[in-house]
């Protein structure tokens, strides 16, 4: 008998890759940071010797950890809770027909093609403290006085919100389209009902529009929420977690303790407190989406 | 209770006409059928009544009231949509009231009067369930009883039969004549389905192209026919139209029956018939033919109800007889109603 004719057989050929990849890369790094993060290796050390929960004591009682932990949870909801609500705004507006539509959905799209890195350099520069094009632009149109001059990245509130900033500009595209999707799967007659009904715009948004969408839209809030919450880019690229780790997020701070610090253990340790709450959040969320019915 | 009005209503879309002209009065508490093939206007004209759909020009008017700018809410419509557009995330009960909701109806007589237009359907055990745990026929009720609630002065339907089984769809139909007569509310039923026309409108508007070719009760529609086109629409099967002497000649199948068999209204016409096949369909016997003295090239076709026994078969050509008011002439190139003429033998 031939491969292609056993489907067994080419069943778990086709999959291999698959399967192979996520062993390689994702199961085998996974578990090696479980087993680092009950060790006291090093970068230099080598084997290392299990020595049970002081990775994650010590990441407990270290308050850039705490930071990072909130840090973490503030960026992720807050730029979700912008994320929905101006995603909303963007699709509602964009299933309107006008001339140049496709333009500007292009447009709208274009943040998530780009390269996460290449286009939060660009960030950089826009938030450059000396020739920032945003600071240039307020003062010209006399939004900043002569004495106001924000350094984005170098204030620790101001940072705070320009990281917000950038990952809702981040994920408001993958969101708008997901949202436009589930808009367009909504039956016209069923506006046309609201409509004949009597209910006003309001009305209409919130008790037909919004939650026939809803299932889709926590699908988009997922995706953004797991983005949002475990991406170190966006802050590597910005402010490396400073100024005095006022932004730095559980990702970076590993990255930085493991890495850049050598301090394989302790890294793996922070690391992994990313995976209850993801795990719990994922599980939840695809939950919430199974309930809320479409038909 | 209203009457609902059209002068000159046009809809243009890009590239074609969809309704081209449409001037119609519906009387108070009448129940006016919109037939057409599909792709004739019929609904865009339903929408631009109900103000789903802005017209292009003309002017729509309801109780007397131009309500050309208005939006739907303000028009006091209620319509039924053919795939029911219950709202799928709000229970039966939810659906119901939201109209009422929707105009500001006091809290407290809402849950009352959502009751009554349950009862009124027969609905009250399922205003807790959710459209998709309905059956098409209960979601059907629910669409009407939501449509009905807030008590429009115009009802309008769009084809809400169509997703039901056959078997349902007449008894469906009866029911909604019968709500009809009691509320005595005014309504516009759009339909592409024949038997629904003739079973329930006090009048049918027969359109095509975007225009009405004909208006007038449905016996009067059926039985005289203003052109080609209503002719041939109505009835199943259509009339039959044959060439012959310059003028399109019709008459329908049911109509030419052998002698004896013939209703006899007045003068007959004997013609011969000449059978290719014969199809038996349980209550009527279709034979397919020709009339060899007139037109012997035009298929046309015979319906025998199944009280007639005459044996018939193909291959034979028997005399049959039709009332000479039963045939109707209609000019070749305008296809429209022309004086009676008496047949003549050889001259197709």
């Amino acid at each position: 008998m031939k491969l292609v004719d056993s489907e067994r057989g080419l069943g778990r050929v086709l999959l291999a890759p698959a399967v192979l990849y996520i062993v390689a890369l994702v199961g085998g790094p996974f578990l090696l940071a479980i087993g680092y993060s009950f060790s006291n290796v090093t970068v230099s050390s080598g084997g290392g010797s299990f020595v049970g929960l002081v990775n994650f004591r010590r990441a407990l009682a270290d308050p850039s950890f705490v930071r990072a932990l909130g840090n973490t949870v503030l960026f992720a909801f807050a730029s979700q809770a912008l994320v929905v609500v101006l995603a909303s705004i963007l699709s509602i507006a964009l299933q309107k027909d006008f001339r140049g539509k496709w333009l500007v959905r292009l447009l709208i799209l274009l943040p998530w093609v780009a390269p996460i890195s290449l286009g939060t350099i660009g960030w950089l520069w826009i938030f450059d403290p000396v020739y920032s094009v945003l600071n240039w632009t307020l003062r010209s149109i006399g939004l900043l006085g002569p004495r106001d001059w924000p350094v984005w990245l170098g204030e620790a509130h101001l940072a705070i919100l320009s990281i917000i900033g950038v990952q809702v500009w981040r994920t408001l595209p993958l969101a708008t389209v997901i949202q436009l999707g589930g808009l367009s799967s909504i039956p016209q007659e069923l506006h046309d009902a609201a409509e004949v009904d009597g209910a006003g715009f309001f009305r209409h948004l919130f008790q037909i529009t919004l939650p026939l969408v809803l299932p889709v839209m926590l699908v988009a809030l997922l995706f953004g929420f797991v983005f949002a919450f475990t991406d170190m880019i966006v802050i590597y690229v910005l402010t490396r977690g400073g100024p005095y780790d006022s932004t730095q997020v559980l990702a970076s701070l590993a990255f930085f303790k493991g890495i850049d610090g050598g301090d394989l253990s302790g890294g793996a340790a922070v690391a992994l407190f990313l995976l209850p709450v993801l795990a719990t959040g994922a599980v939840l969320i695809l939950r919430l989406a199974r309930r809320a019915e479409v038909t | 209770m209203a009457t609902v009005e059209t002068k000159a209503l046009r809809k243009e879309f890009i590239g074609h006409t969809a309704v081209d002209g449409v001037d119609l009065v519906v009387q108070e508490g009448e129940f006016l059928v919109l037939l057409g093939p599909s792709g004739c206007g019929k609904t865009t004209l339903l929408r631009m009544i109900a103000g789903l759909e802005q017209q292009t020009s003309g002017e729509v008017i309801i109780a007397g009231q131009v309500v050309n700018e208005l939006p739907p809410r303000s028009r006091k419509i209620a319509m039924v949509f053919q795939s029911y557009a219950l709202y799928p995330h709000l229970t039966v009960e939810q659906n119901i009231a939201f109209p009422l909701k929707a105009q500001g109806a006091p809290r407290g007589s809402i849950r009352g009067e959502v009751e009554k237009a349950a009862r009124m359907f027969g609905i009250e055990s399922l205003l807790a369930r959710k459209p998709r745990a309905l059956s098409g026929g209960e979601r059907q009720r629910v669409a009407l009883a939501r449509a009905m609630v807030r008590q429009p002065d115009v009802f309008l339907l769009d084809e809400p039969l169509s997703n039901l089984d056959a078997k349902l769809r007449t008894l469906a139909r009866d029911e909604l004549k019968q709500f009809q007569r009691r509320l005595g509310t005014t309504t516009v039923y759009v339909t592409h389905d024949q038997v629904e026309a003739m079973g329930l409108g006090d009048r049918i508007a027969v359109m095509n192209k975007g225009k009405i070719r004909q208006l007038g009760p449905p016996q009067e529609v059926y039985d005289e026919p203003a052109d080609t086109f209503v002719a041939g629409f109505l009835g199943s099967p259509p009339m039959n139209l044959f060439r012959h002497d310059g003028v399109l000649v019709g008459f329908r199948p049911e109509q030419l029956l052998p002698p004896g068999e013939d209703p006899a209204r007045g003068p007959t016409v004997t013609l011969r018939f000449r059978v290719d096949r014969v199809e038996n369909l349980g209550a009527d016997r279709l034979l397919y033919g020709t009339l060899p003295d007139y037109a012997p090239a035009e298929k046309l076709i015979v319906n025998l109800p199944y009280t007639v026994h005459a044996p018939v078969q193909a291959g034979q050509t028997p005399e049959f007889r039709i009332g000479e008011q039963d045939l109707k002439f209609f000019d070749l190139s305008t296809g429209l109603r022309v004086a009676p003429r008496p047949l003549r033998r050889g001259q197709s």
